[in-house]
């Protein structure tokens, strides 16, 4: 049944304020949720007054600012910067994104970060994607094919066949969109999420993989394919570009069409 | 960590249901035929207040009429059920109340319908 109290330490605190660098006067205001499941504290929503002239273009330049001269224990998590690992999805601003290619300029006034939502948490900006990566592992994103190999070429493909995968593969499991959809907060142990589901699909469109009976069976569940109700969320915030919601409704053709 | 199953393990759960293809399909089919249905029966509904309740007897005892309203009624009926379902798989994660409320939705959606169809019926075949 829903749950009417809020478990503990989820009621989110005011925390601290860090003040800009005396001489700075182009500042502007950061809040960023903190939580630190060591010390038993609810999580806090700390503000920092950061200096613009001295800072980069995207979010993660800033809170790489932050760490370096405001607050080392600031935690997130970052790679590449250049949105092709997905390390540092997080909340900002309200929208599931990627810090790395959310551009400053594109956010106004205050900047809001919290984590990605519905996940617990490990410390600050980082959540516990177990869960997420399991889900992924489940739909056995390899392929599986009956037929041998070709013992001295690649499997061949035609370049129709190959564009049938484009939108599909190019997702970079950051987690922005299962954590983004509403489906995802309520069922996420039985319902695979928008990622999961876009990455089964990408394997479900492969003409050289011929397991997608299989794959058909193993998705054909009230809870793990039919939560999506396409709501959109996930197309709306994937940083690729990508369109997960349609990759699910294009699944259930499949599975209405193997019947009809 | 008081749950030393693999995260893999717990996602797989039980396996697959096997099924769900069948209720999102009768879901879309019960939707589609209820579109002229819902735009017949408003209409109908809306003549009613100036009729007698001889004139409503004998406008259901029409075949036409009479079996229009049995399909709205099954069509209405079958489609909330499905409907509702799916409310409570989404809302309700208590498995023993969320498996308790199917049953009633179930068995009240059948209910309310054979007794919707009984009556159109009884007021078809005996006036």
């Amino acid at each position: 049944m829903a749950e009417f109290t809020l478990p503990a330490n989820s009621v989110v605190m005011p925390g601290k304020h860090f003040a800009a660098p005396e001489g700075a006067t182009n500042t502007r205001l950061f809040k960023i949720y903190r939580f630190d499941p060591d010390t038993g504290e609810n999580p806090r929503v700390d503000t920092f007054d950061v200096d613009m002239d001295t800072c980069g273009p995207m979010v993660l330049d800033a809170i790489i600012k932050i760490k370096s001269e405001m607050d080392s224990s600031l935690t997130f998590r970052r790679s590449c910067r250049e949105g092709i690992c997905g390390s540092c999805a997080m909340n900002i601003d309200g929208s599931n994104t990627l810090a790395c290619t959310m551009s400053l300029e594109d956010i106004d006034g205050d900047v809001t970060i919290y984590p990605l939502p519905h996940q617990p948490i490990l410390k600050d900006l980082v959540s516990d994607l177990t869960n997420f990566y399991a889900q992924y592992a489940s739909i056995e994103p390899w392929l599986k094919s009956d037929s041998p190999a070709p013992p001295d070429r690649e499997r061949l493909q035609s370049p129709a066949d190959r564009e049938r995968l484009d939108g599909a593969y190019e997702c970079i499991l950051c987690a922005c969109c299962s954590t983004s959809c509403p489906s995802y907060w309520w069922n996420s142990d039985r319902y695979l999420g928008p990622a999961a589901l876009l990455a089964s699909y990408r394997w479900l469109s492969d003409s050289r993989d011929d397991a997608t009976g299989e794959r058909l069976d193993d998705l054909e569940d009230p809870f793990k394919l039919y939560r999506c109700h396409t709501i959109m969320n996930c197309a709306q915030v994937c940083p690729k570009g990508l369109n997960p919601a349609k990759a699910i409704a294009e699944t259930k053709k499949m599975m209405v069409q193997r019947r009809l | 960590m008081s749950n030393l199953r693999t995260p893999l393990s717990q996602v797989k759960g039980l396996g697959s249901a096997k099924e769900g293809t069948g209720h999102f399909w009768v879901q879309r089919l019960t939707a589609i035929g209820l579109v002229p249905m819902v735009i017949w029966i408003a209409f109908a509904v809306a003549r009613l207040p100036s009729m007698s309740q001889a004139d409503i007897h004998i406008w259901l005892g029409n075949p036409f009429s009479a079996v229009m309203m049995i399909l709205f009624l099954v069509a209405a009926f079958w489609h909330a059920k499905l409907g509702l379902q799916v409310v409570i798989e989404d809302y309700v994660s208590d498995h023993a109340v969320r498996t308790v409320a199917i049953i009633a939705v179930n068995l009240l959606s059948v209910a309310l319908a054979v007794v919707g169809v009984f009556s159109v019926l009884h007021i078809a075949f005996t006036g």
